[in-house]
């Protein structure tokens, strides 16, 4: 499945975004995500189904002002 | 003093954590500000976050999450939301820009996002202009705090329009107020805590000066020295001179 992350395009294997995160390596990371551009809860990445063409941002702590 | 949602602060200096020459600096100049507050972002995953959020941690102030960049209504909530869970506060530096060139907040899309996070139960801290009205929707829609700018942000020009930051002060006198963005030199930020702001923020004058850490120490310095005067009831300023030096007395010379 045709999943673009953060703005790239990937071929993943995980049907879920709880575990995509693992197959990305961000299974333990501090990060926050959005499906589509709506807030996905750390709590909904289970049981929500990825879908051909998804688009899922993965955020994390960075610096600013 | 007021407080943040219920917080009060120790210092009234909230600081900016970005851009300095390495976090090792951005460490000792929190350190050296005394800063209150730290304000962080959230951007795409590229490895660096939990080292970064450990640094946060590490320096035992409040942490501010921004949305910084965002620019209309939507995207702002959805990073706040996204913020919420990663940096586990209900504070959030609402910014919603309007213009890419001079970064001026959009009174509109900063209004419709503010109206939407209040009802989540966010403690928002909007980047505002220093317009009254606007100031009043925003805490009608549940902002108990303000944050109008003092020049463009990273402009380092302090304090563009002082008569309108005093009218805010004297128009919201319950609501916390901060000065955020364009403070160049710790004057500024000494002259908003006298028009009796409740603290300044800042990041781009500390972190790019020549030695951040001295900088950052000036800073806190200068805003502590402002609200001390604020607290001590100023004079009032006269047209005048007025003898300090005791006119009885004087001998005839």
């Amino acid at each position: 499945m045709r999943i673009e992350i953060n703005g790239e395009a990937r071929e993943v294997t995980a049907t879920t975004p709880a575990e995509l995160l693992f197959e990305l390596g961000w299974g333990e990371a501090r990060v926050a995500t959005a499906l589509n551009g709506e807030f996905l809860p750390k709590t909904a990445r289970e049981r929500t189904e990825l879908a051909e063409g998804d688009r899922l941002e993965v955020l994390a702590p960075m610096q600013g002002g | 003093m007021r407080d943040f949602y219920g917080t009060a602060i120790d210092t009234p200096l909230m600081l900016g954590t970005a851009q300095y020459p390495s976090p090792e600096i951005m460490e000792r100049a929190f350190h050296a500000s005394g800063a209150s507050v730290a304000t962080v972002s959230l951007r795409r995953e590229a490895g660096q976050g939990q080292a970064l959020w450990d640094v946060i941690r590490g320096l035992g102030v409040h942490v501010l999450p921004n949305t910084a960049g965002c620019h209309n209504a939507r995207e702002a909530i959805t990073t706040a939301r996204m913020a919420r869970e990663v940096f586990e506060t209900n504070w959030i530096k609402l910014e919603v820009i309007g213009h890419a060139d001079t970064l001026q907040p959009d009174p509109f899309g900063l209004l419709e996002a503010a109206e939407v996070l209040a009802a989540e139960g966010f403690e928002i801290f909007p980047y505002t202009t220093e317009d009254q009205i606007l100031a009043q929707r925003l805490v009608d829609a549940g902002c108990r705090v303000l944050m109008p700018l003092g020049a463009p942000i990273g402009s380092g020009l302090g304090l563009n329009n002082r008569y309108g930051l005093k009218t805010l002060r004297a128009a919201f006198p319950d609501i916390p107020l901060v000065v955020d963005a364009g403070l160049g030199l710790p004057s500024h930020a000494a002259a908003a805590m006298e028009l009796g702001y409740d603290a300044v923020l800042l990041n781009t004058a500390v972190a790019q000066a020549g030695d951040p850490v001295a900088m950052a120490r000036a800073f806190g310095l200068a805003a502590q020295a402002g609200a001390l005067a604020t607290a001590a009831d100023p004079m009032e300023p006269r047209d005048m001179a007025a003898p300090s030096t005791p006119v009885i007395g004087k001998a005839w010379l």
